[in-house]
């Protein structure tokens, strides 16, 4: 076992270089660096600027060097001193903005994702042993509709019925009375009646495909020899069900957190953007669209390694609950 | 001990069974491999349906201009925000009585005294005539043939029909949509061919030279798919410079979706390939003295093309998704280009929506309606894609 | 504790041939898409304490559909529509089709009263829960134990069908296991809540036949031991020779003769029951010594030689662990293959015989060892070919494959299929290949009107012909033969080695026959030789082989093979080997 946990890290060290690569990619990627920007704010604020103080810092940058080089740099900046880099809107240290919205990212992505179990399994198990009856049916409709429903038009429609029906305004995660208060019993109720639309519109996608897939794999496993098996050892049904084929078809729920996650993280993003939430998301869209690249870049990577952390923990999971990978 | 029995009548020969149904059973003995997935398609009557609608939205895309009731860039500022105007089909005649005249309702203008803000409410006695076929705005269809035939709109070409209500700036919002539907499908169909070409390439080539090409490629794939899909997109769709000619970003945007959808279907290319290539009869095929490239193209390629159909079907809806996504953030596509997330662009906020709601309902409909279609008729795809199976 | 006295005393009260369960006019309907499906009609039969009936019938004939049907394990689709199953009881008989689904006694029944065991032993017992915790369930659920009583009786249950350190085994997972041991523990298992009635379908249909033996044997003993009836479903009258007392052969559904084992095999008198006899035993004679001079004392040079082929996997070295893992798949083979001969290899699945015979092909690369060729004259080193060279030799060295629906390209018509070959080598077309091809067919045995069809259109014995076609096209001097009628049943089986005998006869060929089946073999070879873990552990005549092996591997595996004649068990005091 702890072999196999030291493989999956040892295999997770090329993809986290590709990762890197690409975050590192998208900072260089508009047109102008580093100084371009510096300059243009510092122009902005009516500074001088010296010509020979520019090439000194194109000097401590490392700008002229080449891309290779720029990269190292970057990259050992993060891995031995934890610096980010610096961002230009905010006039501070990237480390010191990322934290606390990568956060409650994360966050909202485990609660996402706790709603999609709870959702997908009883439903899911349903469908398959029901196929083809009303409810089944109805559900299945109900999928296809959240598979199609993009997040950011349920966030919009959510927000329109709320506010249309309920007369108040969603989006945030507190009331403005609970917004800069200490947490207290209240502060936590509301936090959840906030919480509760950003989920069900994140999860909405993910438990759709869930239910699709567990429908799917349960199909096949109640087919299988080994539940004729069960039965002729005279289980109940639901006994039967629930002890062999459940126990199997659960291998693509806890490997749905290594593709879930991903998507989930996509979903906060654009979500949070919508719903003005304190995640990584809006921060993210305004580094990009003012072009406060080292933020941006560290948003990219960070998420891309929350991923690939989430596909360590679900293969470690699907060790745990399924003998045959364990040994093998 | 036993007694030995045994039936006396001439023996069978074959299982006994009752038709359910009656009519001749289909004769599939002669019948292609097209032919069986055709058949086995049709039998799932949503996936059928689905595909008409994919088809008639690529209508709709296709003859924008003629079916728009008007140019998506004529802006009345008069009527800002300007609810739907409904269809009827009788209209009060001056002497009292009803008679049949194709009309929609019009508009009477009322201005709040508070705030001087001129507002508009549909008043059921103004009578705009409409009809079929009529002269209004010129255009030329695909940039190539001038007209100014639409198919539907206005008799009287200053009259207004917004079916679908206006936007802030007063344009028809039914023609802004149906020019969105264009660019929105289009670019769908452009980034799953890019994809495809990305996908099928790299796939094969990773599943036919094996080795370490197969391991670089795999690791490739296995990084971008793990990069989540949104941030990815919007960091590079930042990085389009704002002075790209709107034509340029078009491609650009199409390029970047396709960028990450090419994985997956890479993924499926290549573990067929792998499937195909040890099966019996490419083994088969291949002591007949086949070479690589009839096996590939003879045997293999044959057997993947529909699976590819379905997923590339698949595939198609996210593409759209991810278009309509980055321009409803502001970093997709930019006016004056129309698409459904350029659309929704204008549904951001919360009052908004609330005062001119079809600013949201409809483009949502549409992306909705397409994203269904395409799900239901990739999965009819997929079904029939192996009519061999039982 | 109390349970276990009542089930031994139900034991002693019931005589041997007293009947426990009774079939009467069973009928059961499947509804297909399109139509309705009789599966089974009309079906009587009754089981004895302590005595064996076995159904058998071909692929398709009903008889795994009646047996489930005894437990009321039926697919969504299927149901009863007449008859009644009566389950002997102390107060009245039970009337099985006549309870629902959820009925509790149903559930006793089901394990409690009667036990089943599969054909597949992998796929029927669930891979994430252990081998112990399966049987302890049933312990549990019919035996009202505590968890460690049930402990202690499932190692005791490990212990009665033969498995080595059941205290360690208990633990184990399913894929840990052997074949041969995870059909033991299902028997276990069937046998936890100790039942009247074992019913076992197929039982060592996916097993070597060594393994078989061992298993129908255990089978044999636990039921005289225990006093249980037994109902064995099988497609092999050799198994049903070894171990029935009372027979029903069961075609398209019905029962279409019935009596005991004796008067089966000596005295049939419906049709296809006479005609499965003959296709079984005709099998037990050697076709070829016959009025045949002997090839290899005609033939002064083999048309193919081999010399020690080997073949290694696993012996690449990975970055983790040299080449500990290596597996000889093939170990230092050599034999040689005369013109107009038919060599038979048998061996049990790992044997290496399949690789052996990809490697003469060369679609499989030798790891050391020679491959000659005489077939044109010059002798060919076939180890020593370039990939263009390799397909002159493809083209008189033809593979007939196992698998008649994955050999076949399903998207091409017949005539495309048997013609590629030709295509390909551009020897015809137009015309030509048409009239060639419908020859070929003709050679077959199939009409020239096939040839625009696809292959969906035919049944597995007709598409082994096509692909007998295919192989022929070329006019190819040797056809190795892989398995090619394993998956066809008996009486099909018979029909394709008399086709390969005859077409032999009008064209000049040699076979390599490839095979696990040491009856077909028999039937079909000259010389034969026996691979046992990648070795060639014996050669010689097929006759000599079959009644006088010299090896103590050979002399297991022949007494093995069940002999269909029910007055001369074979496999019952069969010779083992250990290694």
């Amino acid at each position: 076992m702890l072999n196999y946990v030291i493989k999956r890290l040892i295999y997770m060290i090329p993809t986290l270089i590709g990762m890197s690569i690409i975050a590192f990619t998208i900072i260089q990627l508009p047109p102008g660096d580093y100084l371009t920007s510096m300059l243009a704010s510092m122009a902005d604020s009516g500074a001088n600027i010296d010509p020979g103080q520019i090439q000194r810092y194109r000097e401590i940058y490392g700008l002229d060097a080449p891309m290779y080089e720029q990269y190292w740099k970057w990259i050992s900046g993060i891995l031995l001193r934890g610096d980010f880099g610096y961002s230009f809107e905010w006039n501070r240290p990237v480390g010191d903005l990322i934290w606390e919205r990568m956060g409650s990212t994360l966050g909202i992505s485990i609660a996402s994702l706790l709603f999609v179990w709870a959702v997908s399994l009883p439903i899911g198990i349903y469908s398959a042993m029901r196929r083809h009856s009303v409810g089944d049916y109805a559900f299945t409709f109900l999928g296809f509709i959240g598979l199609a429903v993009p997040n950011f038009i349920m966030a919009l429609v959510l927000m329109y019925f709320s506010y249309k029906y309920f007369g108040q305004s969603v989006g945030g995660l507190f009331s403005p009375e609970y917004a800069e208060a200490p947490w207290s019993w209240g502060k936590f109720v509301d936090l959840m009646a906030h919480l509760w639309i950003p989920i069900v519109v994140i999860g909405t996608n993910g438990t759709a495909a869930l239910i699709r897939i567990l429908r799917a794999n349960l199909t096949d496993e109640l087919n299988k020899p080994y539940v004729i098996t069960a039965k002729a050892k005279g289980l109940p049904e639901y006994r039967a069900v629930v002890k062999y084929p459940v126990r199997i078809a659960l291998n693509p729920f806890v490997s749905a957190i290594g593709w879930v996650l991903p998507e989930l993280i996509s979903g906060v993003t654009i979500t949070a953007i919508v719903l003005n939430l304190p995640t990584a998301g809006p921060l993210l869209l305004r580094a990009l669209i003012s072009q406060d690249m080292y933020l941006a870049g560290s948003f990219i990577l960070l998420m891309g390694v929350l991923t690939l952390v989430g596909m360590l923990v679900s293969d470690i999971l699907l060790a745990l609950l399924d003998p045959r990978i364990r040994f093998n | 001990m036993i007694a030995h029995t045994f039936i006396e009548d001439a023996p069978e020969t074959g299982p006994a069974v009752s038709a359910l149904k009656t009519g001749k059973p289909i004769e599939t003995d002669a019948a292609g491999p097209w032919r069986l997935m055709w058949t086995k398609f049709v039998r799932n009557k949503v996936a059928v349906v689905a595909g008409i609608i994919i088809l008639m939205l690529y209508m709709i895309g296709l003859f924008a201009e003629f079916l728009a009731p008007t140019l998506p860039d004529t802006s009345r500022p008069q009527f800002t925000n300007a609810p739907p105007q409904e269809i009827r089909l009788f209209a009060d005649q001056p002497d009292g009585s009803r008679e049949f005249l194709l009309h929609v309702t019009g508009y009477t203008m009322t201005v709040d005294q508070a705030s001087l803000r001129r507002s508009y409410v549909i008043d059921d006695n103004q009578v705009v005539p409409i009809g079929f076929f009529v002269q209004g705005a010129p255009y030329k269809l695909w940039g190539v043939f001038p007209s100014d035939t639409h198919l539907i709109g206005p008799l009287n070409p200053s009259d207004t029909m917004y079916l679908l209500g206006t936007d802030k700036l007063g344009r028809d919002l039914l023609s802004r949509l149906i020019h969105g539907t264009r660019i929105s499908m289009s670019i769908g169909l452009i980034g799953v061919t890019i994809s495809l070409i990305l996908g099928v390439v790299l796939g094969s080539i990773s599943g036919f030279y094996g080795g370490w090409i197969d391991l670089v490629i795999q690791r490739v794939i296995e990084v971008i798919s793990s990069m989540p899909t949104i941030p990815l997109w919007l960091g590079l769709a930042a990085a389009i410079p704002l002075t790209w000619s709107p034509l340029t970003v078009y491609f650009v945007i199409t390029l970047i979706v396709s960028l990450f959808g090419w994985t997956g279907l890479a993924r499926e290319v290549r573990g067929r390939f792998f499937a195909l290539r040890s099966e019996d009869f490419v083994t088969a095929a291949r002591l007949d003295g086949s070479s690589e490239r009839r096996l590939i193209f003879r045997h293999i390629l044959p057997s993947l093309t529909s699976h590819i159909l379905a997923v590339v079907t698949l595939a198609l809806p996210t593409m759209i998704v991810a278009e309509t996504a980055l321009s409803f953030l502001g970093i997709g596509l930019k006016a004056p280009v129309v698409s459904w997330g350029v659309l929704l662009q204008d549904a951001q906020n919360v009052r908004t929506i609330a005062n001119a709601s079809w600013l949201l309902i409809w483009p949502s409909a549409a992306v909705v309606l397409t994203v269904l279609a395409y799900n239901f008729l990739g999965d009819g795809l997929r079904d029939a894609a192996d009519p061999y199976e039982s | 504790m109390q349970m276990q006295a009542v089930t031994t005393e139900r034991q002693s009260d019931g005589a041997e041939g007293d009947v426990v369960l009774k079939v009467e006019n069973l009928s059961l309907d499947f509804r297909l898409r399109t139509q309705i499906l009789h599966a089974v009609r009309d079906v009587s039969f009754e089981l004895q304490r302590g005595k064996t009936l076995c159904l058998v019938g071909e692929s398709g004939s009903g008889k795994s559909v009646t047996a489930r049907a005894l437990l009321h394990i039926l697919d969504k689709n299927g149901a009863i529509t007449s008859g009644r199953i009566l389950l002997a009881g102390k107060s009245g008989d039970i009337d099985i089709a006549t309870l629902t689904e959820h009925s509790p006694e149903l559930l006793k029944i089901r394990g409690g009263r009667i036990g089943l065991i599969f054909q597949e032993p992998m796929s029927s017992l669930s891979p994430v829960h252990t081998i112990g915790s399966q049987i302890v369930e049933a312990l549990r659920l019919h035996r009202r134990m505590d968890k460690k009583q049930a402990r202690a009786e499932t190692i005791e249950l490990l212990r009665q069908v033969e498995i080595p350190n059941p205290d360690k085994m208990i633990d184990r997972y399913t894929f840990e296991f052997s074949g041969g041991m995870r059909q033991r523990a299902m028997i276990a298992m069937a046998l936890a809540a100790d039942p009247e009635i074992l019913i076992a379908d197929e039982p060592t249909t996916a097993l070597d036949v060594t393994t078989q033996a061992e298993i129908l044997d255990l089978i044999k003993r636990l039921q005289v031991s225990r006093g249980m009836a037994m109902l064995l479903i099988t497609h092999d009258m050799g198994i049903v020779a070894e171990v029935a007392d009372a027979v029903a052969v069961m075609r398209y559904g019905r029962i279409v003769e019935a009596g005991s084992a004796d008067a089966i095999f000596h005295d049939a008198r419906h049709p296809y029951t006479q005609r499965l006899l003959n296709s079984t035993v005709k099998l037990e004679r050697n076709q070829r010594s016959d009025g045949r001079a002997d090839p290899v004392l005609l033939a002064h040079q083999p048309v193919l030689s081999v010399r020690h082929l080997s073949k290694l996997y696993g012996a690449s070295t990975s970055w983790f662990g040299g080449n500990a893992h290596a597996i000889k798949a093939v170990d230092d083979v050599s034999f040689d293959l005369y013109p107009g001969e038919n060599l038979g290899i048998v061996g049990e699945s790992g044997s290496g015989k399949t690789t052996l015979g990809r490697l003469i092909l060369r679609t499989v690369e030798p790891t050391s060892g020679q491959v000659s060729y005489f077939g044109r004259g010059e002798p060919v080193d076939v180890t020593g070919l370039s990939k263009r060279q390799l397909k002159a030799f493809h083209r008189d060295v033809r593979l007939v494959f196992q698998d008649p629906f994955a050999s076949l390209n399903p998207r091409m018509t017949v005539k495309e299929i048997v013609g590629d070959p030709l295509v390909v080598s551009g020897t015809m077309k137009g015309a030509a290949l048409e009239r060639r091809v419908a020859e070929l067919l003709d050679l077959v045995g199939l009409d020239a009107m096939a040839m625009e069809r696809y292959p969906h259109a035919f049944s597995g014995g007709q598409r082994q012909r096509i692909g007998i076609a295919r192989a022929l096209a070329l006019d190819p001097k040797i056809i190795i033969a892989d398995e090619a009628t394993a998956a066809l049943d008996v009486s099909i089986r018979a029909q394709i080695l008399d086709l390969l005998l005859e077409i032999q006869q009008r064209l000049d060929l040699s076979f390599v026959f490839i095979s696990h089946d040491i009856s077909v073999v028999r039937y079909f070879c000259d010389r034969v030789a026996v691979m046992h873990r990648g070795k060639l552990v014996e050669m010689g005549t097929a006759e000599q082989i079959c009644t006088d092996p010299q090896q103590p591997y050979t002399k297991s595996l022949i007494s093995a093979v069940p002999n269909p004649d029910p007055r001369n068990k074979r496999m019952m005091h069969r010779t083992r080997f250990t290694a």
